[in-house]
């Protein structure tokens, strides 16, 4: 499956897109590390879907626009997206930051929205549970606790990093930090909204989550009762990434 | 030359070996390492000292803010600088300087720092900064947001020391209705300002601007980088169109003075090195925050890092410049000959560092102060 990179234009500034597969169009939304590469979930789902992998403002290879102060803007930046491609029953799929995102969207405006698909997401906090302080944990910690299986993060490491992607991970963590460093990853006023998305939820976490812990979903059973939780035994922060088959299967279920 | 004694304060009976264990005494550091008692001898001890800076002939006395750690215990130098406003008579009182962006309201620095103006009869000298990438941590101010917040900041504290109040302020980052400052500042039109730095074009492109023409300290830096930043801040004066006073340049420097070279290494060197290879070390995500620098002024210390995050020993550091120690006679002739390089018009000392004790720092303080100041404050008068 070949994916098609291209731009377009969200109020002035230049976002990143790869398109790939047919059918209903599938929106993935990545999490703090960006999206530099598609990865084997991403193929497999451009199988049963149009799937369409837009790079955040401010991420990768799109721009930093000058309007980008909270996550507010990333969501109505996205609510701009779906209607300049002219999306309509969009499956939305969104990780950890771009889980967070994906709400931010949604309680805005689910009008072109089939469904929402939250992924170990950030945007809500929830009483005694601490996410792991991702501003202080090295480089290598972090993808360290990114995986379960630390075969998987030895992989990741092993990777050499050209100048080009430290460019890319310092520009993607300056944006992380300005619309996450505080409130650290939630939106204190989301809770109070969340009743608005009225599209089907699923959500997805992996029990060994080391970077926003599993107990989460606890409160999200309270936020979002009619949501559809899948805890997936033996995955850390990324299930799209370690586990793509059952990933895919969940999403598509 | 004028000289200012400076001071930390740190938590000098710091089990150092719990600092070196943690990796750093920043933000982590558990804060039962700290001992109340232990806290209230040193606090005394350390304003002692200031006072006595008056008492040996120093031109200024200095005070700075640090948060949530072992390095420096003044969370507030407004309060160690309003007492020395009132146990002092002669000196000037400088705070190096208040954390503009991490005061969740600007307004309480400019109110607080005119009543240390008003207190003190027009002693104080305003020093601004931005704090230290830790205190991002500590205190959760987004590090992206840092340098417009103390722009802003700094905007809204000099107009309401200058301008006629009330008026209003509209900013992105601070609103108020009604600016009205009482009291106003003693000084006209106010309190000088001081930008303490570890070196940033960008700090130094402010700050020599026409409109402001700040004093800016360069701070325990290599003497080769001292001397960099302040050719580049004349050189930047200059591109404005003007020549820069040698006042408008400091150096902030730890000092050791002892009958001879040999007596002044043998007694710093402990309390240097724990300064040096416990009290400043942190982490590099710590130090620096996605947003307190450029990527690329970050990129340039991730080269670095070996080097900056490395032990240094005080034999290096006095070869480096970022240790001047040694008898009266060395002591003296190097910030001579570092003068004749750079001439800065302000020399901050630094006669307390890491772990030092009470009677090492009187006697390096006494030393500094009889042996060598006299000669410095000669230098560049008119």
């Amino acid at each position: 499956m070949t994916f098609r990179s291209s731009f377009i234009e969200i109020r002035g500034a230049r976002v990143h897109l790869r398109r790939g597969g047919s059918g209903a169009p599938l929106v993935f939304l990545h999490g703090a590390s960006g999206a530099p590469v598609i990865l084997p979930f991403l193929e497999k789902l451009a199988q049963r879907f149009e799937v369409l992998v837009p790079e955040h403002p401010g991420y990768g290879a799109s721009e930093e626009p000058a309007w980008l102060d909270t996550i507010h803007d990333a969501a109505y930046a996205y609510l701009d997206f779906l209607e300049a491609l002219q999306l309509r029953e969009v499956v939305l799929v969104g990780n950890s930051l771009g889980g967070w995102i994906a709400m931010e969207i949604a309680v805005r405006d689910c009008s072109r929205l089939k469904s929402v698909v939250l992924v170990s997401p950030a945007g809500i906090a929830a009483p005694g549970v601490q996410p792991a302080d991702i501003f202080l944990l090295s480089p290598e910690e972090t993808v360290r606790r990114l995986f379960h299986d630390q075969k998987l993060a030895e992989a990741r490491l092993a990777e050499p990093l050209s100048a080009e992607a430290i460019d890319v991970a310092l520009k993607n963590r300056h944006t992380t930090a300005r619309l996450a460093w505080e409130p650290r990853l939630h939106d204190p006023h989301l809770p109070k909204w969340l009743h608005r998305i009225r599209v089907p939820v699923k959500i997805i976490w992996g029990r060994e989550d080391r970077i926003l812990p599993v107990q989460y979903v606890e409160e999200y059973r309270r936020l979002l009762p009619g949501a559809a939780i899948h805890v997936m035994d033996g995955v850390g922060h990324l299930p799209h990434a370690e586990r793509p088959d059952d990933f895919v299967d969940l999403v598509c279920r | 030359m004028q000289i200012v004694l400076f001071h930390l304060m740190p938590y000098a009976e710091l089990d150092l070996e719990a600092g070196r264990a943690n990796g750093t005494v920043w933000v982590h550091l558990p804060n039962r390492h700290f001992d109340p008692e232990i806290g209230h001898r040193l606090y005394n001890r350390y304003l002692d000292e200031l006072e006595y800076g008056e008492a040996l002939g120093f031109d200024a006395v200095s005070v700075n803010e640090h948060h949530q750690t072992a390095y420096g215990l003044m969370p507030s130098p407004i309060v160690t600088a309003s007492m020395l406003a009132r146990r002092t008579r002669r000196v000037k009182i400088c705070i190096l300087g208040s954390a503009l962006p991490l005061r969740s309201h600007p307004l309480t620095v400019a109110e607080e720092h005119a009543m240390i103006d008003v207190i003190s009869g027009g002693r104080l000298v305003s020093g601004f900064v931005r704090g230290i990438g830790a205190e991002y941590h500590t205190f959760g101010v987004n590090p992206t947001l840092s340098h417009e917040r103390f722009h802003e900041a700094h905007d809204l504290i000099v107009h309401a020391w200058t301008r006629p109040g009330p008026f209003a302020f509209q900013g992105k980052h601070y609103n108020v209705q009604y600016v009205n400052l009482w009291p106003r500042p003693y000084q006209k039109p106010h309190p000088p300002i001081w930008i303490p730095s570890q070196g940033s074009k960008e700090t130094i492109d402010w700050a020599s601007h026409p409109e402001r023409r700040y004093t800016y300290l360069q701070t325990f830096s290599p003497a080769k980088v001292v001397e960099r930043y302040l050719k580049l801040y004349r050189d930047t004066c200059a591109g404005y169109g003007y020549a820069a006073e040698d006042r408008q340049l400091g150096w902030a420097v730890p000092v050791y003075v002892a009958a001879s070279d040999e007596q002044a290494r043998a007694e710093a060197k402990p309390h240097f090195e724990a300064f040096r290879n416990v009290f400043v070390k942190m982490p590099l995500e710590m130090l620096l925050p996605p947003g307190y620098t450029s990527r690329e002024s970050l990129k340039n210390v991730m080269k670095a890092k070996a080097q900056m995050f490395g032990d240094v020993t005080i034999d290096q550091a006095i070869e480096l410049g970022l240790f001047v120690c040694g008898s009266g006679e060395t002591v003296r002739r190097a910030f001579e000959r570092y003068w004749q390089d750079m001439r800065f018009g302000n020399l901050l000392v630094m006669c307390q560092f890491g772990t030092l004790p009470a009677d090492l720092t009187r006697r390096n303080m006494e030393h500094f102060a009889r042996e060598v100041m006299p000669h410095l404050k000669k230098l560049g008068a008119r």
